[in-house]
Order: structure tokens, then C-alpha cells, then sequence
């Protein structure tokens, strides 16, 4: 079945039906990602302590977040990301200019990032799980499983889309029209929305959950 | 973002971003440089939402292009914003309502105490 895609801007709306379509998702992303702030906020609220006892029957307690979570790892993965939505939004801008090659060194660059982080996010993951701390251990944990393991799962949606359009997706660029290339290059621009966006939540994920 | 930007105009956001990108790398460092000072809670969120504030600004500004976008993509964002603030108003009236009952709740039973 042939799917009606356009790219030319709507008379009424004055953007393409894409590019409305990825941001009221963004919009009801927004809703997601702020209803687990607002749990964050108000359990945080109503904490005695912050972190908090991190072992039942012991004494163990935590004063500050970043004596439980690992703060330059978490920094490292900041960059990461930051660096991975430059070579996205440079993936697009090659694409403008003509220059599939480049368009795919950067968008392979991008999922590599992307990989990357996950796989500092595991190593994350695994020191918790070593000293027994989980998301059921209290409520710091939880919110930092909660809020980070979606965050996670976003990125790895980004990561299949993306290595879509790495791969098997740019027989569409290939099939060589103006129209076929400018189809493609909506679908990164689309693509690149997503990804900035998560790229964004983890801007504000990162100083609220381990640095403060 | 406009279709009819020309290969000049290409060039010249490609200089915007690696800009915007050492901008964000910056404030990384800053905002973790800042949370090792250990200032006391109030003061260390109020900076880092403010640094953190201004990097998603920069993202969404230029790599996502909000600042040459139609208008339609900015009245959804602030419908966006509008039902988050509403819903963080809703959270905290219940909360406030909550303190109210626990407050009522005490002053009950230490009436039928004494």
C-alpha cells in the first residue's frame, strides 16, 4: 500500500505533515517524561532523607546522590549524547548539500555514539546491581531506574530507527530523483527531531538525578 | 526549517552547530565543576536548572531549529507547556492537601488523647 507522504508545506499549517506529526509526538513525550519528574519531585518532597538508606537492617545511609551514582561516567555519557546529536544534526546538513557519503560517516558516527552511551549506562547498571541496589530497594533508586531505563529505552528506539536509515531506508535517497532525495532528507530531519529531543531529556535527567 | 535554504545557507548553520556543540560541552563542565562545590540544596538547583535550562535551549533552538520555525510548531509546544505546568498545579494542590488532612488528622487525635 502507498502511503501518502508529502513534503511540500501544507497551505494551512505551513509545515509538512511530518514534521507536525514528530512534534506533537515530542508534545505528549513531554507529558511522559514530565509526569516521572513531577513522581521524582513530590517523593523527594515528602523524603526524610535523600538518598537516603540505601541497605535494609544496616546502617548504610546516603546524603548526596553522587555517593551512589558514578558522576563522571554519568558526565562521560553527557558528552556522548551531546556529541552524537552534532553528528545527527550533521548527518541532515549533509544530505542538504548533496554529500551522501558524508551523510553516512555521520549518521554511522551517531550510532555509534548511541551504542556507546548504552553500554556506559550497563556498566552503570551492573555496579548497582553488584552492591544489591535496585529499583525496589527505595525510592531514590527507583526514581533513578525509572527515569534513566526509559531514557535507555528511548535511546535504543533511536538506535533502530536510525540504523534504518544508515542502512536498508537510503534506497530511497538511491533511487536518485530530486524528490526521492528530498523525501529522505524529511525523514532524517523527522529522525534528528527525535534524537535531539532525547538528547534533551537527558540534559535535564543528568544535574537533577546525579547532581543534586 | 525552510526547503528552499540554499548550499550557503547549509554552510553556514554546519558553523552553528559546532558552536552550539562547544557551547553545551562547556556547560557540561561547568554544571559538574559547580555540583562538586557541595553548595546547600536550594542554591545547587536553582543552578543547575538554569545551566541545564539554557543547554536544552541551545538544542532546541538550533539543532531542532525552533528559532526559524512556523508558527504551528510553537503554538504545540506551548500546549505542551501549558498541560505540564497544569499538571505539576494539580500534583501540588494534592500534596498541599495531603499536608492539610495529616495536620487534621493529628490535631483529631491528640484532642482525643487528652
Amino acid at each position: 500500500m502507498q502511503i501518502p507522504y508529502e513534503v511540500t508545506a501544507r497551505p494551512d499549517t505551513g509545515v509538512n505533515n511530518a514534521k507536525l506529526g514528530i512534534w506533537l509526538f515530542l508534545a505528549s513525550e513531554v507529558m511522559l517524561f514530565g509526569g516521572l519528574f513531577a513522581a521524582y519531585v513530590f517523593l523527594r518532597i515528602g523524603a526524610d532523607a535523600w538518598p537516603g538508606m540505601m541497605m535494609y537492617g544496616t546502617e548504610t545511609m546516603a546524603e548526596r546522590a553522587d555517593q551512589i551514582l558514578n558522576v563522571p561516567l554519568a558526565t562521560l555519557n553527557t558528552m556522548i549524547l551531546i556529541a552524537s546529536s552534532v553528528t545527527m544534526v550533521m548527518a541532515w546538513a549533509s544530505l542538504k548539500m548533496d554529500r551522501f557519503n558524508r551523510y553516512k560517516l555521520y549518521m554511522g558516527l551517531t550510532i555509534l555514539l548511541a551504542l556507546g552511551f548504552l553500554v556506559v549506562k550497563g556498566f552503570e547498571y551492573g555496579d548497582k546491581f553488584d552492591h544489591h541496589w535496585y529499583a525496589s530497594t527505595n525510592n531514590f533508586l527507583g526514581v533513578y531506574f525509572v527515569l534513566t531505563g526509559l531514557h535507555a529505552i528511548h535511546v535504543t528506539g533511536g538506535i533502530l530507527v536510525n540504523a534504518y536509515f544508515w542502512g536498508p531506508g537510503t534506497k530511497l535517497w538511491k533511487q536518485g530523483t530530486a524528490r526521492d532525495k528530498a523525501h529522505f532528507t524529511n525523514r532524517i530531519e523527522v529522525a534528528g527531531l527525535y534524537w535531539h529531543f532525547v538528547d534533551l531529556v537527558w540534559i535535564f535527567l543528568f544535574p537533577t538525578i546525579y547532581l543534586i | 526549517m525552510a526547503e528552499e535554504m540554499t548550499l550557503e545557507d547549509v554552510k553556514k548553520h554546519v558553523k552553528v552547530y559546532i558552536t552550539v556543540f562547544i557551547a553545551l560541552a562547556v556547560l557540561t563542565v561547568v554544571t559538574v565543576a559547580v555540583s562538586y562545590l557541595h553548595m546547600p540544596f536550594t542554591p545547587a538547583l536553582l543552578v543547575a536548572l538554569a545551566i541545564a535550562t539554557v543547554k536544552a535551549a541551545l538544542v532546541a533552538l538550533y539543532f531542532m531549529h525552533l528559532i526559524s520555525e512556523k508558527q504551528v510548531i510553537l503554538w504545540v509546544l506551548l500546549s505542551a507547556a501549558i498541560f505540564l505546568i497544569g499538571m505539576f498545579a494539580l500534583f501540588l494542590g494534592a500534596q498541599a492537601d495531603q499536608e492539610d488532612i495529616a495536620v487534621l488528622t493529628k490535631l483529631i487525635l491528640s484532642s482525643h488523647v487528652a
